[in-house]
C-alpha cells in the first residue's frame, strides 16, 4: 500500500500509467444554453439605448432579487443553512453605503465595494453565534443577529437613528461616469441615474451568477453538498466542515451587502425597518428559491421571473397579494417540493448548468451491477 | 502498533457502553469484532474516528496521542471508516462521494485522484453507477459506497461497521475476496461484523465485547469454541 494515495488505495491488480478516466459536465443543452446567454447578457447590457426609464427600474429591481436569490440559494440549497437573517447583511450593507458616501465622502461605486467588505466582517462573529445551532435553531439564530443589527442602527443618530435619512442629491450626483452616461444617451442626470444602477444591478446579477455557478462545481461546492447531506460522515471523510461553512457564510454576506448597498443606493432612502426588512430581503427571497426549484442554478431565475409576474399583476390587491403568494408557496412545498425548474428538469432530463461531475472511462461490466439499483 | 487504546470508557447516563477497554492492533493486521447488539461496538469506532469523546482512556494511532484530535484531523491521519448506517452524500454523485473523500482526506487536487477513484469504484461493484445519485442507491448499494468511500481517502487503518449484513453467499463471498485484497494491499483493518463465517475468512484475530467490556480475544476458532461465546451467543452461535 502506497502511503502517498498515488495508487487506487493500494490495491493490486492493473493500473495503467496516465489517464484511465476522465470528468465532463457540459452536455448538449449547458453547450447551448452558455451559447444563448452570452448574447443575451450582451442585448440586456444595450438595453438603455432603446427601452424607458421605467422598464430599466423593474429590471433593477428583478436583478438585484435574482442576484439575493442566488446567494440565498448558495447557503441554503447546498449546504442546508437555512438562514431568515440574509437582511441582516442587506441592511448592514446599506447602512455601509450611507456611512461611506454622507459621512465617509466617498464615491458611491468605491461605497458598494466597501459595504460588501463591511457586511463580511459583520457575518465573522455573526457566523461564530449561529454555527453553534442546528436546523431551526439556527435559522432563528440568523433572524435574531439581523434584529440585533436593525435595533443597533437605530441608534446612530449620524444615520437618521430610527427614522432614517435619505442620500444628499450631491452624492448621487457625484458618481464616476455619469457624465458620460448623460452625454451617451443625451439624458438628463435622473435618467442618466438610472442607467448606471441598471449596469451596476447587471453586472451584480451576472457575477453572483458565475461565482456561486464556479462554486458549486469546485471542491467547495462538493464539500458543501457533502455537509448538507451528513456533517458526521463529511468530517469524517475530510472535510474540515467549520471552515468549508465559514467561508460560503462570509463570501455570501459579502456579495449581498454589495446588493444592499445597490439597492439602497437607488431608492436613496434609508431606515432601519426597511434596510432590516424580513419580508423584502429574506422573504420575498425564499419563496423565489423555492417556487423556481432550491438546490438548482436554474431555479432562482424561473423563480424571479414568476415573483415577477405576480408582483406586476396582483400587487394592486394589497393584503391578498400577499396572502397569495404565501399560498402558492405552500401549495407548491407540497405538491412539488423541488419546485419549477425541479419539476422540468426531471420531466425533461435537462440541465442548463450542470453542476454535478460525470465520470467518462471504461465501464467495464461488474458482477454487482442488478445489486446497486433500486 | 498503528492502533492503541487505553482503558477507553464512555457511557450515556448511567450506561457504560464502552468500559474500560484495552486493545492493541498491529499494522497490517486484521482484527474482528464480535458481540451481540449494544455490546458497545459502534461506540467504540465512534470513539476512534472521534465522532465520540472518551470520559477517561487515550486512544494512540501510528504512537501519536490522538484522543483529543477532531475527527476529520483523525481521517488526514489515514483513519478511514465505513457507517453501519450508511451516510452516503446523497445529492452527489457516486462518484463524486469518492472524490469528496479523495480530495479532502488526502488533500490532493481533483485531477490527481480521478484515476483512483474510478479504481475504486471498479473493485466494488459500483462503476456502472458512478453517474449515479448516491440517494438512489438500495441499502446494498449504500453499503458498498461506504466501503469505497473510506477506501478513497487512502486510508492506513480501515474500520468497517456492519458491512455484510443482507447479502446473498455469493455477495458475501465476493465482499469477503474484496476486504482481503484490501488487507494484502497493507491496509489494517477492523471489522465488526454479525456475519461471522465473512469474518473468520478474513481476520487473524477476534475480540469479543459484551456490556462494553471486552471478554475475549484470541485466533479466531478458539474464541468462537470458548465457553464465554458460547455463553453470550446462547443459541444464537455457538
Amino acid at each position: 500500500m502506497s502511503i502517498d494515495g498515488s495508487n487506487s488505495a493500494g490495491l493490486s491488480a492493473a493500473h495503467s500509467p496516465g489517464s484511465r478516466f476522465t470528468v465532463t459536465r457540459a452536455t448538449p443543452a449547458s453547450t447551448i444554453t452558455l451559447l444563448i446567454a452570452v448574447p443575451m447578457i450582451l442585448i440586456l447590457a444595450a438595453l438603455p439605448a432603446f427601452a424607458n426609464r421605467t422598464l430599466l427600474q423593474e429590471l433593477f429591481y428583478v436583478f438585484t432579487m435574482l442576484a439575493l436569490a442566488q446567494l440565498w440559494n448558495l447557503l441554503a440549497g447546498s449546504a442546508g443553512l437555512i438562514s431568515v437573517g440574509q437582511q441582516a447583511f442587506v441592511g448592514t450593507g446599506a447602512y455601509a453605503l450611507f456611512a461611506f458616501t454622507v459621512v465617509g465622502g466617498l464615491d458611491p461605486i468605491l461605497s458598494i465595494m466597501l459595504a460588501g467588505v463591511t457586511a463580511g466582517v459583520v457575518a465573522i462573529p455573526a457566523a461564530l453565534i449561529v454555527f453553534r445551532l442546528r436546523g431551526a435553531y439556527f435559522a432563528i439564530g440568523t433572524w435574531v443577529v439581523a434584529e440585533v443589527c436593525r435595533l443597533i442602527l437605530a441608534q446612530v443618530k449620524q444615520l437618521g437613528g430610527g427614522t432614517g435619512t435619505s442620500l444628499p442629491p450631491d452624492v448621487a450626483s457625484s458618481m464616476i461616469g455619469l457624465d458620460f452616461v448623460r452625454n451617451l444617451f443625451t439624458v438628463r442626470g435622473p435618467a442618466a441615474r438610472d442607467i448606471i444602477s441598471y449596469w451596476l444591478a447587471l453586472v451584480l446579477a451576472v457575477g453572483t451568477f458565475v461565482l456561486v455557478y464556479r462554486l458549486l462545481r469546485s471542491r467547495y461546492g462538493l464539500a458543501l453538498s457533502a455537509i448538507g447531506d451528513s456533517e458526521a460522515a463529511a468530517e469524517s471523510t475530510g472535510v474540515d466542515v467549520f471552515r468549508t461553512k465559514l467561508f460560503i457564510y462570509v463570501v455570501t454576506a459579502i456579495v449581498t451587502g454589495m446588493a444592499g448597498a445597490l439597492i439602497f443606493l437607488q431608492k436613496a432612502r434609508i431606515s432601519p425597518d426597511g434596510a432590516y426588512s424580513l419580508i423584502d430581503w429574506t422573504a420575498y427571497v425564499i419563496f423565489i428559491v423555492v417556487i423556481g426549484g432550491i438546490g438548482t442554478m436554474e431555479g432562482p431565475i424561473i423563480g424571479v421571473a414568476v415573483f415577477y409576474l405576480l408582483q406586476y399583476y396582483l400587487a394592486a390587491l394589497g393584503s391578498w397579494y400577499l396572502i397569495l403568494l404565501g399560498g402558492l408557496a405552500i401549495m407548491l412545498m407540497l405538491f412539488a417540493p423541488s419546485g419549477i425548474w425541479g419539476v422540468l428538469s426531471r420531466r425533461l432530463d435537462i440541465s442548463l448548468f450542470p453542476v454535478r461531475r460525470r465520470l467518462v472511462g471504461p465501464l467495464k461490466h461488474s458482477a454487482g451491477e442488478q445489486n446497486g439499483e433500486s | 502498533m498503528i492502533l492503541t487504546l487505553d482503558n477507553l470508557t464512555r457511557s450515556f447516563g448511567s450506561l457504560k457502553a464502552v468500559d474500560g477497554v484495552e486493545l492493541e492492533v498491529a499494522a497490517g493486521e486484521a482484527l474482528g469484532i464480535i458481540g451481540p447488539n449494544g455490546a458497545g461496538k459502534t461506540t467504540l469506532f465512534n470513539l476512534i474516528t472521534g465522532l465520540l469523546r472518551p470520559d477517561a482512556g487515550a486512544i494512540r494511532f501510528d504512537g501519536r496521542d490522538i484522543t483529543q484530535a477532531p475527527p476529520r484531523a483523525r481521517c488526514i491521519a489515514g483513519i478511514g471508516r465505513s457507517f453501519q448506517i450508511p451516510h452516503p452524500f446523497e445529492n452527489l454523485t457516486v462518484f463524486e462521494n469518492l472524490l469528496v473523500a479523495a480530495i479532502h482526506g488526502r488533500r490532493q487536487r481533483e485531477a490527481q485522484v480521478v484515476d483512483a477513484c474510478g479504481d475504486i469504484l471498479e473493485r466494488t461493484g459500483l462503476i456502472d453507477f458512478a453517474n449515479r445519485r448516491a440517494g438512489t442507491l438500495n441499502l446494498l448499494g449504500r453499503k458498498r459506497l461506504e466501503l469505497a468511500r473510506a477506501l478513497a481517502g487512502s486510508p492506513r487503518l480501515l474500520l468497517l461497521d456492519e458491512i455484510a449484513g443482507g447479502l446473498t453467499e455469493a455477495e458475501c463471498s465476493e465482499l469477503v475476496e474484496l476486504v482481503r485484497a484490501i488487507r494484502q494491499s497493507g491496509i489494517t483493518i477492523v471489522w465488526i461484523e454479525h456475519v461471522v463465517h465473512a469474518l473468520v475468512a478474513v481476520v487473524s484475530r477476534l475480540v469479543v465485547l459484551n456490556f462494553g467490556r471486552k471478554i475475549i480475544e484470541g485466533e479466531p476458532r478458539s474464541v468462537m469454541a470458548s465457553a464465554e461465546v458460547s455463553e453470550i451467543y446462547m443459541g444464537i452461535a455457538a
